[in-house]
């Protein structure tokens, strides 16, 4: 009689255990807040094109064409978000901003120079020269696929 | 200013998308996801047209996001198919982005190579 009430009363508390770990893993558990999110983002990626127009304007100004200032623009915004993930700037910036800072020109960079510094000691052919490609890889793949179909689709059409 | 401005809320709404899709499905899509359906969303919005006009309005603001990566594959293999015929839809994509992907390639290395990871 006294066994039972003993395991009764161990169910019991181990019940209680899970509860009390259920509440501290919702505690610590991060909450997608997702009006907030959107807000963040809305503010890192508007701040983000408002510095790659800032850019655009100044190399037209120094009289480069519309489309070579553009191009230019890119690689200029590509350094900047390459230079920010290596002194690990860019990973605080992604924490406030979400996709705000992932789909910018700048997030294409972060997502070049992480991974390939992440696993540089697996050397510097499958280290840091395959991890450059991680997501650059699957972004040229199917960017370069879909623009040759709309080309040849164009091209059969005209 | 005005240009300043529509930048700033035409990037930012573009991001904002890119932030629902994420939270609203999370965990399948993620950042890789995002990236991808950006750059193929890019191409074929630009190959029917609807893309440019975005340019037009936002300048930076539609050509920052990497939607205007592929809008400039698409217009890169369109211009290209006009002036080669076939071999354009094969060049011109890559050509029109060349700066961004050798910027990406070499600027990428390079940071890799000098900078060790924070944690």
């Amino acid at each position: 009689m006294v066994a039972v009430k003993g395991n009764n009363e161990q169910q019991q508390e181990q019940e209680n255990q899970r509860e009390e770990y259920r509440l501290l893993v919702e505690s610590v558990k991060p909450k997608h807040n997702i009006l907030k999110n959107c807000v963040m983002a809305f503010l890192v990626g508007g701040t983000i094109c408002v510095i790659g127009q800032l850019f655009l304007d100044f190399f037209i100004s120094q009289g480069l064409g519309e489309r070579e200032a553009a191009a230019v623009t890119a690689g200029t915004m590509v350094f900047l978000g390459a230079f920010l993930t290596g002194i690990g700037v860019y990973d605080q910036i992604g924490k406030i901003g979400g996709a705000g800072s992932i789909i910018p020109i700048t997030g294409f960079a972060n997502s070049i120079v992480a991974p390939a510094m992440e696993y540089k000691r697996e050397g510097f052919l499958f280290g840091v020269g395959a991890k450059l490609f991680t997501v650059a890889g699957p972004v040229l793949v199917y960017g370069i696929i879909t623009s040759c179909l709309i080309g040849i689709i164009y091209y059969l059409l005209q | 200013m005005l240009k300043i401005l529509l930048a700033f809320v035409v990037g930012g709404l573009i991001c904002v998308i890119g932030q629902l899709l994420m939270d609203l499905t999370r965990p399948s899509i993620t950042p890789a996801h995002i990236l991808v359906g950006y750059v193929t969303g890019g191409v074929l919005l630009s190959s029917v047209g609807l893309y440019q006009p975005l340019v037009d309005l936002a300048g930076a603001g539609a050509t920052i996001p990497l939607s205007g990566f592929g809008h400039s594959l698409a217009q890169g293999a369109i211009k290209a198919v006009e002036q080669k015929g076939l071999l354009g839809a094969f060049s011109g994509g890559i050509e029109s982005t060349a700066v961004g992907v050798a910027a990406a390639v070499i600027f990428g290395y390079a940071f890799a190579v000098l900078f060790n990871p924070r944690s």
